[in-house]
């Protein structure tokens, strides 16, 4: 997928349009070609420019999200569950079903109705799949009476204004009315 | 154990795509220098290897698997044993160590370890697209998987905690791209100031394009023996190797794949370091696998003080940040004083001129003297196998041999220590190569 947005700025200390690397971005678009020209002299062949082919390859996973279902079933139900270890109390706030720390089997909590932002970055490029939504937030969130933290969107921050000062920022979750089953069901907004 | 010698060493020029060749005979590149450097054909090398270890780390690069046999048998090393190691960015570092392994027990007295990633099958966002899979696909990748945005989420937490600044990690950038210009095997070989660095577009706040690695095409290989190992090589090349580099220090160290489930808890401490007050260790600012690792290949080399006894460091720069933290974990400085390391110059090459004023002694110990992953290129599989060659060369004296430039030689090197490192610290191998 071609990004469209400018991927080069100007520097400084050259003049206003020379910029850093520009180019035309490259895309997989192309004519097929059932021949090309061949030598009468094998020698020739040793000269050849490689032959380069566009290999599609789709594939749709039956992906179960196994024993942290609930987790997911949560989000749908505007429920941010973590779990929490019945023998030491340590508390997953992206769940584990077995604790680290000693193997039990743990239970599912609720997390607390705010936590706060433990770390953060502005993504204004990305994988493939994310490039449209970029600039996006990403943070890890951490919460009172959890132990670990919890990777989400950060939405309501303005990406082009990203501050340490962020960090530690109070910030609440908020659930998609229409689940889609993905971790993103849930993003955080200034509480 | 029996002691164990890195004894040569092959990389193929890291490009960012190689379409003049499929992944065989670009590794053939690396091993055929390997073997021409020590004056060893391939016929008569073949009789005498044992086996081999492959380093590769993604199927989905190339949409083919089992690429690591269709290379054994390109070389010509069918039907001796071979098997493939993978452990994301630090697969190289494992190959190496898997190959050290064979030596050291026994098992085999020439054993090549050969690593290679062809990236360029696909468009970069398509690849980062690949390499964010190495997250948990369930709760990570998801949510908008890139590793960029993951390194970058880590040095927001490590200038929050000890105030790591944004130009700190842009003398980093500095140093490895000057440093690749005398290096002919480098992919970005430039002249950048902290300006170029930060000016340049903004990938993952705070991180730039020029603070991250690039995808490569790339292969490298090296051998490794045992003393018998060595005195069949000898004999076969008609000659003593001279000066001989030994592999005196192993370590290595895991961390949990989720960044969020990092605990905190205490720092494991060398044994000549002072404890941390107040200090969340690794949380998502610190890599304990990076740190496991150094304790164990420091332990196993009798290595007690790490700036004094290691004369030079080839380490993971896959981000600047990532060279800042791991200068903390393989104890060079002490955690929270990596950014004013940084900018020390204390990593920086003596006699080469970057433009930059340092308030510290120069060069005291050389980081990443060939460039780092961040100007050589990062062609995963093959990574820690070329720290490793370059590594090597330091150790002979032979940089100006191989590179046709000594600039980068660190003068009288004795000691060396390479660093590998996977996935968000994930995986992370430390091993220390002496001049024997
Ligand atoms: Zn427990």
């Amino acid at each position: 997928m071609a990004k469209t947005k400018a991927q080069a700025k100007v520097k400084a200390v050259k003049p206003a349009l020379v910029v850093d690397d520009a180019k035309q971005e490259e895309s997989l678009e192309g004519t097929v070609l059932y021949n090309v020209p061949f030598p009468k002299d094998l020698k020739q062949l040793k000269g050849m420019a490689p032959i380069i082919i566009k290999h599609p390859y789709h594939i749709d996973y039956v992906h179960s999200y196994g024993q942290d279902s609930p987790f997911f079933a949560g989000l749908a139900n505007k429920k941010l569950l973590a779990t929490r270890c019945p023998k030491c109390g340590y508390t997953y706030a992206t769940p584990k079903l077995h604790c680290m720390w000693d193997g039990a089997e743990c239970n599912w909590v609720e997390l607390p109705e705010t936590g706060t932002i433990h770390c953060f970055t502005v993504c204004h490029f990305g994988s493939e799949e994310f490039l449209k939504e970029t600039p996006f937030i990403l943070a890890l969130i951490e919460f009172e009476g959890a132990n670990t933290r919890f990777l989400t969107r950060l939405i309501g921050f303005d990406p082009n204004q990203a501050s340490l000062d962020w960090i530690g920022m109070k910030v609440k979750p908020k659930f998609k009315r229409l689940s889609k089953f993905k971790p993103t069901d849930v993003y955080f907004v200034p509480a | 154990m029996r002691p164990v010698y890195l004894v040569s060493g092959g990389v193929s020029k890291f490009a960012k795509a190689r379409p003049d060749v499929t992944f065989q005979p670009m590794v053939k590149e690396a091993y055929d220098y390997a073997l021409k450097d020590v004056g060893i054909s391939q016929k008569r090398f073949t009789e005498i290897a044992d086996g081999s270890v492959a380093s590769y780390f993604s199927d989905h690069f190339q949409r083919q698997l089992m690429s690591g046999i269709m290379v054994q048998d390109y070389l010509g090393l069918c039907p001796k044993p071979s098997h493939r190691v993978e452990g994301g960015g630090a697969t190289g570092g494992l190959c190496l160590q898997e190959a050290w392994k064979a030596v050291a027990s026994g098992y085999m007295d020439v054993c090549v370890a050969y690593g290679f990633e062809t990236m360029s099958h696909v468009q970069t966002w398509k690849g980062n697209e690949f390499i964010a899979l190495a997250s948990d696909v369930s709760f990570d990748y998801p949510v908008g998987g890139f590793y960029s945005g993951y390194y970058a989420m880590m040095v927001t937490r490590h200038m929050k905690e000890y105030g790591t600044t944004v130009e700190q990690m842009a003398a980093v950038s500095v140093k490895n791209h000057m440093n690749a210009y005398h290096n002919p095997y480098a992919q970005k070989r430039d002249r950048l100031t902290i300006a170029d660095v930060r000016n340049s577009p903004m990938v993952a706040w705070p991180l730039t394009r020029r603070d991250i690695c690039v995808m490569s095409d790339g292969a490298a290989a090296c051998i490794v023996a045992s003393e018998d190992g060595l005195r069949k090589l000898e004999k076969a090349a008609r000659t003593t190797f001279k000066p001989l580099v030994k592999i005196t220090g192993i370590g290595r160290g895991t961390d949990a794949m989720r960044m969020a489930d990092r605990p905190h808890l205490q720092v494991p401490l060398f044994p000549w370091e002072e404890p941390y007050q107040d200090l969340k260790y690794p949380g998502v600012h610190s890599f304990r696998a990076g740190r496991t690792a150094s304790i164990q290949a420091y332990r196993h080399a009798g290595i007690t003080n790490p700036l004094e006894q290691i004369d030079f460091v080839e380490l993971h720069d896959a981000y600047t940040s990532s060279e800042i933290q791991t200068y903390e974990d393989m104890g060079l400085c002490r955690y929270g004083e990596g950014g004013p390391f940084a900018a020390s110059g204390a990593a920086f090459l003596p006699n080469v001129d970057y433009g930059l004023d340092f308030p510290g002694e120069v060069g005291k110990c050389p980081v990443n003297p060939s460039g780092g992953l961040i100007a050589c290129g990062h062609p995963v599989g093959a990574t820690g196998l070329m720290q490793a060659v370059f590594a090597l060369w330091q150790l002979q004296g032979t940089v100006k041999k191989h590179f046709g430039d000594g600039k980068l030689q660190v003068k009288g090197a004795k000691r060396g220590a390479i660093h590998s490192h996977a996935g968000t610290g994930t995986y992370v191998t430390v091993s220390i190569l002496q001049r024997a």
